[in-house]
């Protein structure tokens, strides 16, 4: 596994070299199922024997409920936006991710910095500013990128929650005079965005139109194929290995799909 | 990634790439220092002397947004902050602050006086260990000030002004977090040493205008209006808002020289 290190500026206080985790990252636009696969893949790599620490954006002991205070509000500007989650970031990044990693966990993680420089360069904010902030962060050892087009995006947002969200949509900085107008241009902002930086940052891009169960399998397949897992092992059981489908929960019958599944 | 304002030098106003130029019709002062430098009280002074001509004045106070109030107090309460987590979450607290108030009144024209600005951040953030370049670029969204006073004071004189009696000195205040002593006020002392260190190391780079701290108030006053008159005179006559009063002001008072 490769050494970690930080993208340009070190965080004070952490000596890389004392970090042997995997530190694995899901980027993507909202609602395209992102946290899906997070809690898929975070079962078959307990599974297969790994400790996994799983973390997401504004999900920080400090700054979580700051973040959705401010949100609830009408006042949170663009700058103090993308601030108050890099606040978030950096307590996440400093007070579990490296720790997770300094204990040799795997760590995935639902967005990254790349979310939040999207979400910036969307709102008009500098770019080298927003880099060279981010630059504290540590170079992840797989970026996955969940890729969609808004129109899909769109079919989403309509057949599951079934309305648009204000922040979702950038109404913030009203990008249209209704949500679903500013959720179409903000969205395309956020998608080209993402995707100028799959090129410069090296993600390994993944349709996901897909369905569920093939992204998942793609993902599992790129993980084993980076050796960023050890094949751990399973008992032997013949075939008739019983499986978990995405909730968590095992499933009655049909052994059959499993074997595939579960890649040895 | 080239980045920008590393590496300033000494001796140059400050480095073009740091702040943002300001373009609007308000000034912005700024007034900077150590703690019990007594620069809060210099600049208490000034906007009453820059009220009493007429001129609209607003004032923005370090670490004041109520949007990340809360946030700050849990922080500080628990212990929560890292010096990266600290810096942000000022940085945050700052952009509110530009965002939402500086900026608009800027460019409304009033003058803005702010007690404590992005070197409190460069001095108290590096001495904490953060990166030196990372924070200044953290603060190149920030409206370049049109003049900033650096209160100068011998450690030993603001660190008895502030030991002597007030509070007791809090855990971050005093750099408790550092482990640079197991006594606070020991603590406190070097810490402070260490933000003079910086604040001095920086003067020449950001183009402060050093007040002697140690002068009485009304010499130190007396200094900072004929700056101000001297380097923003002319501008604040010319552009700047005036505050408005029930019936037409007098021409003598509207031809009041700054």
């Amino acid at each position: 596994m490769k050494p970690l290190q930080f993208y340009n500026t070190a965080l004070p206080g952490v000596d890389c070299s004392e970090l042997q985790g995997t530190l694995i990252v899901i980027e993507g636009p909202d609602a395209v199922g992102r946290s899906t696969q997070v809690t898929r893949l975070r079962q078959w790599l307990e599974q297969e024997g790994h400790a996994v620490l799983d973390t997401g954006m504004a999900r920080s002991a400090l700054a979580a409920k700051g973040i959705k205070q401010a949100k609830e509000g009408n006042t949170l500007g663009p700058v103090t936006m993308t601030l108050y989650y890099l606040t978030d970031f950096a307590d996440r990044l400093e007070n579990e991710i490296v720790p997770a990693l300094r204990a040799g966990f795997v760590v995935l993680t639902d967005r990254y910095i790349f979310s939040i420089i999207a979400r910036a360069i969307a709102r008009g904010e500098d770019r080298r500013w927003i880099e060279q902030v981010t630059g504290c962060a540590l170079i992840p050892h797989a970026v996955y990128y969940l890729r969609a087009e808004v129109k899909d995006l769109v079919s989403r947002v309509v057949r599951g929650r079934g309305a648009f969200d204000y922040w979702e949509s950038g109404m913030d900085m009203r990008f249209g005079s209704n949500m679903y107008d500013s959720f179409v241009r903000y969205q395309t902002r956020l998608i080209r965005a993402l995707d100028q930086m799959a090129t410069k940052y090296g993600f390994e891009t993944l349709d996901a139109t897909k369905p569920s169960d093939v992204i998942f399998q793609e993902l599992q397949s790129h993980i084993v194929n980076h050796g960023l897992q050890k094949v751990g092992t399973s008992l032997e059981t013949n075939g008739a290995v019983v499986p978990l489908d995405h909730t968590g929960s095992a499933a009655q019958q049909n052994p059959p799909k499993s074997a595939s599944q579960r890649k040895h | 990634m080239r980045s920008r304002g590393s590496s300033p030098t000494h001796g140059s106003p400050p480095p073009a790439s740091l702040f943002v130029p300001n373009r609007f019709k308000g000034k912005l002062i700024v007034v900077e220092g150590i703690d019990g430098s007594g620069k809060s009280t210099q600049m208490s002074l000034l906007s009453h002397w820059l009220r009493s001509q007429m001129i609209a004045v607003a004032f923005s106070e370090w670490n004041s947004s109520p949007l990340v109030h809360e946030t700050m107090q849990r922080g500080k309460k628990k212990k929560m902050f890292t010096p990266t987590t600290f810096s942000l979450l000022h940085a945050t607290d700052f952009a509110d602050r530009m965002e939402r108030y500086i900026l608009p009144l800027l460019k409304a024209g009033a003058v803005v006086c702010a007690d404590r600005y992005a070197y409190t951040a460069f001095a108290r953030d590096v001495a904490r260990g953060v990166d030196r370049s990372w924070v200044r670029n953290l603060y190149s969204f920030a409206l370049r000030p049109g003049l900033s006073f650096y209160f100068r004071v011998p450690l030993e004189v603001a660190l008895g002004r502030i030991l002597g009696g007030r509070n007791a000195i809090k855990y971050y205040e005093a750099g408790m977090d550092l482990g640079l002593s197991h006594d606070v006020e020991e603590s406190f002392r070097i810490f402070q040493g260490r933000i003079l260190a910086e604040y001095e190391a920086m003067t020449q780079e950001m183009g402060f205008h050093v007040i002697d701290a140690t002068l009485s108030i009304e010499a130190q006053q007396q200094q900072m209006r004929d700056i101000v008159q001297k380097k923003l005179g002319k501008s604040l006559q010319a552009v700047a808002l005036r505050s408005l009063e029930r019936g037409t002001p007098s021409v003598d008072e509207t031809a009041a020289v700054l």
